[in-house]
């Protein structure tokens, strides 16, 4: 029987949903322990090991000591997989973007001197792909537990794992679901990956888009569907920069 | 007795975020010891600033995954006190069910998967499972319970999606409430197990006491967690809740952390289920009691390593409470209410709220259009880190004659007692200098 693959879970800037995402699957990891070697996950383990194939990573990266960190482990890994928005593409941690580190910092530190301190040595958030090549994504704001298993699944079967790559709507059609837009919400479904079940929408809340904005997102049905409850442009762009700061023009301006 | 050697334990296990322990010593003399928090800053006040009212429950549910409902509702509670947004008798009932799910499940991670391996000197659960399959079982049991009642009333465990301003966007059927209440009464047996094994170990916990100050909100009608004043063991009740910083006053220690410390009346306080404890004991409900008997607990306790036993005490309250709310809720009927409807409007709230580790605070003015100008959290992890060092300086020469491997256990333990969240804790949104 050929070797399971040994995997490592890393953090960076973020809130850890993701990993505990993972801690949430229960009885389920014990078969996800079946198909793959966890060698380290600091939130639950205390052994370590630098020998690894698979390397998921969660969180943004802010500081050049945290790029020095995550180049180290991707040396490493022969596959690496950004778990959750703040990976795939900073998610809220780019909210920040819209200013200057220098500017950030000033707000919150006002004049304390923090020269030549690493640990505040910031600058604009970059998601995962900003500073090493990403060979899978598992998306979301926190990440969809099935998907997780099926790209881990894939990984291990040595295939390619499978992500959708049409808008939340289409889910939200199937489950036969109210549209927001219906009863007077704004919602990022039109333009937003699908692959959550169009878990917010389901709970009777807008979609945020925190699975990114689809490519060559469908943009006639945006206007249309701006059209028909009379919104703004502005509206979509501000919603859209809750997860998809300085992402938003490439799709809806297409 | 003199000897020269180092601990440095990089990115502390089984815990939340990343902290890093370090001592030397010196000719048996302590040089250094240092209790430092490394995670990267993530500047929530500067992301919230020109957001609009309803957009802050989400933004803020991201400062920790693990603490996201009890953000939720600190979120809602200081918005809605912004904007004079008064929630029905239900939605206060479904938001301490929301409170009491995210405590269990919560508690249960810290007790099970992050301190039970210590009690069984192995390094994590998994070799639990080969050796203690059936109590692991049940942990994760009472774990997948916890999560299924976050996902009932919240939509979600992780950012849960239903907590929104003036109620809930949808509510749970009273079926679904019925399901949970056996749900909940089947745990009370697995709960009582879990207790007499934690009991059979419990005298691994260092024997170790520390005179502190304990904060939490209290209450006259319930064992405070939704609502209540905050309150000291040390000067009683401060009710002036916009106020908080009289009582919270935070500090800056750039050159070891990149959270912010807090203190009060003395150079340290401790917050979270002990706090909750010694200063609410009288309103836990009699099987909670009960527990705090079996490990011999009184208030005043001031040994830190018994948080996580108090967090444990706390898990059969959630319980009895959870019951109490949801018997209440099927006999009164539930209501399909729409949330209360907003008057967009400028000002200031505050929200407080008890979470799985102690009490939080979130601030907020908005301008006339909705809009959030400035913002403040005050977060429980930041209110410990100081007591944290405090704890260290202390605990240290008690044990310096111990090996190393031994002493580095049992600081990586008290680190873990306190079940430190730290990505909450370097949120950053306003700093007080001191």
């Amino acid at each position: 029987m050929k070797q399971k693959p040994r995997v490592a879970i890393f953090d960076f800037a973020d809130c850890e949903g993701c990993e505990l995402e993972i801690a949430d699957l229960e009885e389920e990891i014990l078969d996800l322990i079946c198909i793959v070697d966890i060698v380290s996950f600091r939130e639950v383990i205390k052994e370590h090991s630098d020998s690894y194939d698979v390397a998921i990573v969660e969180g943004s990266i802010m500081r050049p000591m945290d790029e020095r960190r995550l180049r180290s482990i991707r040396s490493k890994a022969k596959i690496l997989v950004a778990l959750g928005a703040c990976a795939t593409m900073g998610g809220i941690n780019k909210i920040r973007n819209q200013w200057m580190p220098e500017e950030v910092i000033k707000t919150v530190y006002k004049d304390t001197n923090l020269k030549g301190n690493d640990l505040f040595d910031v600058f604009k958030t970059k998601a995962i792909n900003e500073v090493v090549p990403v060979d899978y994504y598992i998306h979301g704001c926190p990440i969809d537990r099935d998907e997780f298993k099926s790209v881990i699944t894939a990984i291990a079967l040595g295939k390619k794992p499978d992500i959708p790559r049409y808008p939340v709507c289409v889910e939200c059609k199937k489950i036969e679901n109210i549209c927001q837009f219906e009863l007077g919400k704004f919602c990022l479904g039109p333009i937003t990956r699908a692959g959550c079940k169009a878990i917010c929408p389901t709970h009777n809340s807008p979609c945020e888009g925190c699975r990114g904005l689809i490519k060559k997102a469908e943009t006639d049905c945006v206007k249309e569907v701006l059209e028909r409850y009379k919104l703004s442009y502005e509206d979509i762009r501000r919603r859209c920069t809750m997860y998809n700061y300085g992402r938003e023009e490439c799709s809806v301006d297409e | 007795m003199s000897k020269d050697f180092s601990v440095h334990v990089e990115h502390v296990t089984r815990v939340e975020g990343h902290g890093n322990i370090i001592l030397d010593v010196k000719n048996g003399k302590i040089e250094k010891l240092e209790w430092k928090v490394v995670e990267a800053p993530r500047f929530f006040e500067a992301m919230l600033h020109g957001q609009q009212y309803n957009e802050l429950r989400s933004i803020t549910s991201r400062i920790c995954g693990i603490c996201s409902i009890g953000h939720s509702l600190a979120s809602l509670k200081a918005t809605e006190d912004a904007l004079e947004v008064k929630i029905t008798e239900q939605t206060a009932m479904l938001r301490r069910l929301a409170i009491h799910a995210e405590n269990m499940q919560s508690h249960i991670l810290h007790i099970g998967y992050l301190v039970a391996p210590d009690l069984f000197g192995v390094g994590s659960v998994f070799p639990l499972l080969g050796t203690h399959r059936d109590a692991v079982l049940k942990i994760v049991k009472l774990h997948r319970l916890a999560n299924e009642m976050s996902d009932l009333i919240c939509g979600r465990t992780i950012h849960p999606i239903r907590l929104v301003i003036g109620g809930f966007s949808l509510m749970p059927t009273e079926k679904q409430l019925v399901k949970l209440k056996s749900q909940l009464e089947e745990a009370r047996t697995l709960t009582t197990d879990i207790a007499s094994i934690i009991h059979g170990v419990a005298d691994i916990l260092p024997d170790f006491t520390r005179e502190t100050e304990y904060i939490a909100l209290s209450s006259d009608d319930e064992y405070a967690l939704y609502d209540g004043v905050i309150t000291s063991t040390d000067t009683g009740k401060h009710p002036a809740y916009r106020n908080y910083q009289a009582v919270m006053k935070e500090f800056l220690v750039p050159q070891s952390s990149t959270a912010k410390y807090a203190k009060h009346a003395r150079e340290s306080y401790m917050v979270g289920a002990l706090a909750r404890f010694n200063l609410n004991n009288d309103h836990l409900h009699p099987a909670a009691k009960e527990v705090a008997n079996m490990f011999g607990l009184k208030p005043i306790n001031y040994n830190p390593f018994m948080n996580t036993i108090t967090q444990l005490v706390e898990f059969f309250h959630s319980i009895e409470d959870s019951l109490y709310w949801i018997d209440l809720l099927l006999e009164r009927g539930v209501r399909e209410e729409k949330p209360v409807k907003v008057k967009v409007k400028a000002g200031r709230g505050v929200g407080i709220v008890e979470v799985p580790r102690g009490i939080l605070v979130h601030d907020y003015t908005l301008n006339s259009k909705g809009y959030c100008t400035k913002a403040n959290c005050i977060i429980p992890t930041n209110q410990n880190h100081a007591n944290i060092q405090k704890d260290m300086e202390k605990l240290v020469p008690e044990i310096l004659s111990r090996p190393e491997k031994e002493i580095e256990l049992t600081l990586e333990m008290l680190v873990r007692a306190y079940d430190p969240c730290i990505s909450c804790s370097t949120h950053y949104l306003d700093i007080a200098f001191v």
